[in-house]
């Protein structure tokens, strides 16, 4: 199995001049899941965000870096195709687009990063049964490969569809974005499958997640807390199980700067903050 | 008495043709438009003279008739142009003389080298006969009637004399009337009663027939009961020196009958385009107009459906798409002239690099159209600070019980869309081209399969290297 690393150094990143993240290190290796949690405001979205290379969100200070290279100095798309997924929280609506074409491209941009626009695409044939197979592992509908990109969807839905380009882009590492919020009991559980399926031991998973339902399938070897836009605490397991149940009190009273930057970005309601 | 004449024309090509004739004329081909042009054209087609005066008359009408005041630049120089060019003489006579640009977006499309060459002017048909042979016979056992215009005013005189002019008099436009003058070439389809014909009639199915023409003049009638689907035009881009295109396409569709018209062309930056398009929908009749445009200079272009009888229903899906030093100036029409109508309009319009797509759209509901139902969606996708898009929708309403609807939109590529395709992989113009494929997708998927397929690929041409 080969050994990835990604690398996040001293990460400092602000939205429209303001700073949401003060100074994030992460060190993360290709088949470990760490999960990452933290109180609203905290800054949680935004390292995922950032780790993307959302245009909104400026790297003011530190350094990424995926097996030795500088992830900061790549587009966002050449960092999809060095292996960097996101489930976002909110996925876009691309209406008129369907699921299967958009898969299509991007699976094959994913497994071919040198790919020119223009050149082939993924033999049709080819494409349409790995899709199918997949699908068929998540137990999803083949006719949700005809549905428009995340038009119309249900909560539900989108969380799904993202999970599917997981498992169809085979990421280094993924940061799955509170894929776990808005979903009942049963849909959770089955997105947790669906994960673990997916086989998590074969990319470095970072779950940026409120709740335990996730993590219950996908247990993490390191749990990470967030306050203030920096880890203040890292811990195994029993750390997740521990916030779940009793909250972040103990952590805001343990680091009660972070605490009050936390405060201060809440405040200012910066939409960006997560 | 068959004359065979060598003509060598005033820009020094020699054209060569045969034609029967009863007089020992000459045909000069030269510039401009006038009763000589315009009766050598009729005496060349051997039409009777209720055509030939037809034309003459036509001609006086044009040459009164002012210039439109609105749409495009019409700045025009009528006595610029040829009228009417031999079948034989093509423009882009060798396969050499065509630009390399066409040739490349020929090979984009992946078109195959038989049709090339018959789209870009260099043979004279398309040699289909034996692919074709067998569908049009299985036409002609059900009595329907396909072949192009000229042919029908000598085989099918008086079927076509009924319809002929009715539905768009010259008297209509000036374009209408120089189109009534000096047209050739075009489609004559008349479906009897009660035939549905399953697979679409496409317009270079017609053997002996130049699709290509100017100034072509479509007429389809469409009996009781019955229905078609007609295809005209391609994706490959038009290529031709004569920059003045308009046509006639006169639409019947009688009692309970059904026929769609679509329309997919790609004109190159000279051509001035200007199309008169209408039809006449009786008694639960549907009328269906799938307009696609992209390039020329000036395209202006309005689809219209009169519904004339209960029952009767319209749509027009519209796309235009312009690109730098192109005005699309497209749109509908749709005049409910009855009762318990309805129609609807779908208008997407995408402009780029300074290109300028408008909607221009007409809604009117005649006194008595009670009970008329109309919906209009008109949305554009503008690309960059220098391009536009401009909306002029008329409505004209002249009933109480009426249901009327209006939506416009008007947007760009969104940042957040755009991040979320690259964050897949896809380059950030790939990922505009899938979002532009997205915003036409109501139209394209109308289309026969080949079509929308090649529509895809052209929009992709369209966009490549031009991601602003």
């Amino acid at each position: 199995m080969s050994k990835h690393v990604l690398r996040i150094e001293n990460l400092n990143v602000s939205v429209a001049g303001k700073p949401i993240l003060r100074g994030v290190n992460l060190v993360m290796n290709h088949g470990e899941t760490h999960a990452l949690m933290g109180p609203n405001g905290s800054g949680k979205s935004t390292l995922g965000l950032a780790i993307m290379g959302h245009p909104h969100y400026d790297v003011t200070e530190g350094s990424i870096t995926l097996d030795g290279e500088d992830v900061l100095a790549m587009e966002p798309n050449v960092r999809a195709r060095a292996g960097l997924f996101m489930a976002f929280q909110r996925p876009m609506a691309i209406p008129g687009v369907k699921m299967a074409d958009f898969l299509r491209h991007a699976t094959t941009n994913v497994r071919r990063p040198d790919r020119k626009e223009g050149e082939e695409l993924i033999p049709m044939r080819q494409f349409r049964a790995e899709l199918k197979e997949k699908m068929a592992q998540l137990r999803m509908d083949p006719e949700f490969a005809r549905r428009y990109v995340n038009d119309g969807f249900s909560g539900g839905e989108m969380k799904r569809a993202e999970i599917l380009q997981l498992a169809m882009l085979q990421p280094k590492f993924a940061i799955l974005d509170e894929t776990d919020s808005g979903l009942d009991a049963d849909a959770v559980r089955l997105a947790s499958e669906s994960i673990a399926e997916i086989g998590r031991e074969k990319m470095g998973l970072l779950i940026i997640t409120h709740h335990d339902k996730l993590l219950e399938h996908n247990p993490p070897k390191y749990t990470h807390v967030m306050l203030g836009g920096r880890i203040v605490e890292t811990g195994g397991y029993e750390l997740a199980e521990e916030l779940h149940s009793t909250g972040y009190d103990r952590i805001r009273k343990a680091y009660p700067d972070a605490d009050a930057a936390n405060q201060e970005m809440l405040a200012e309601e910066t939409p960006a903050a997560a | 008495m068959a004359i065979d004449i060598t003509e060598t024309d005033q820009i020094g090509e020699i054209n060569k043709y045969n034609f029967r004739t009863e007089t020992h004329g000459v045909f000069k081909a030269r510039k401009g438009v006038d009763r000589e042009i315009v009766g050598q054209i009729s005496e060349i087609k051997q039409e009777p003279s209720w055509m030939r005066d037809f034309r003459l008359e036509s001609l006086e009408i044009f040459e009164q008739k002012p210039m439109p005041a609105w749409g495009g630049d019409l700045s025009l120089d009528f006595q610029d142009i040829f009228y009417y060019l031999k079948p034989t003489s093509h423009q882009g006579k060798t396969w050499d003389d065509v630009p390399q640009e066409i040739k490349d977006t020929f090979d984009r499309l992946g078109i195959p080298e038989a049709e090339k060459k018959y789209l870009a002017g260099v043979k004279a048909q398309f040699e289909s006969e034996v692919v074709y042979g067998s569908l049009k016979e299985e036409l002609v056992n059900q009595g329907v009637i396909f072949t192009d215009t000229d042919t029908a005013v000598r085989e099918h005189s008086e079927l076509l004399r009924e319809y002929f002019g009715k539905i768009i008099p010259p008297s209509d436009n000036k374009f209408a009337a120089l189109n009534s003058a000096v047209w050739s070439g075009g489609s004559f389809i008349y479906v009897p009663p009660g035939v549905k014909i399953e697979f679409p009639l496409q317009a270079y199915f017609r053997i002996n027939a130049e699709s290509m023409g100017q100034f072509e003049r479509t007429l389809i009638i469409v009996d009781e009961g019955a229905s078609v689907h007609y295809v005209e035009g391609c994706t490959a881009p038009m290529y031709t020196t004569e920059s003045l295109h308009s046509a006639v396409v006169e639409v019947i569709v009688k009692r309970n009958a059904r026929c769609r018209y679509t329309t997919i062309q790609n004109w190159a930056n000279n051509i001035y385009n200007l199309v008169t398009k209408r039809a006449y929908a009786y008694g639960d009749a549907t009328m269906e107009w799938v307009d696609g445009n992209l390039g020329s200079r000036l395209t202006m272009k309005y689809p219209a459906v009169h519904m004339m009888e209960p029952g009767a229903r319209g749509e027009i899906l519209s796309i235009a798409f312009s690109s730098a030093g192109q005005h699309q100036d497209a749109g509908a029409k749709l005049v409910h002239a009855a009762p318990h109508t309805t129609g609807q309009i779908i208008s997407k319009s995408i402009s780029k690099n300074g290109g300028r797509s408008s909607y221009r759209g007409l809604v009117r509901v005649e006194p008595g159209a009670h009970h008329s139902k109309n919906s209009v969606v008109c949305d554009a996708l503008i690309l960059d600070p220098e391009s536009r898009s401009d909306t002029y929708p008329y409505i004209e309403v002249c009933e109480q019980d009426v249901q009327i609807g209006h939506e416009a939109s008007v947007s760009r590529i969104g940042e957040e869309q755009l991040f979320y395709l690259l964050s897949r992989g896809l380059s950030e113009s790939e990922a505009s081209t899938m979002i532009v494929n997205g915003f036409i997708e109501p139209l394209v998927k109308e289309l026969p399969m080949e079509y929308a397929v090649e529509m895809n690929r052209l929009i992709q041409l369209q966009m490549e290297g031009s991601v602003g």
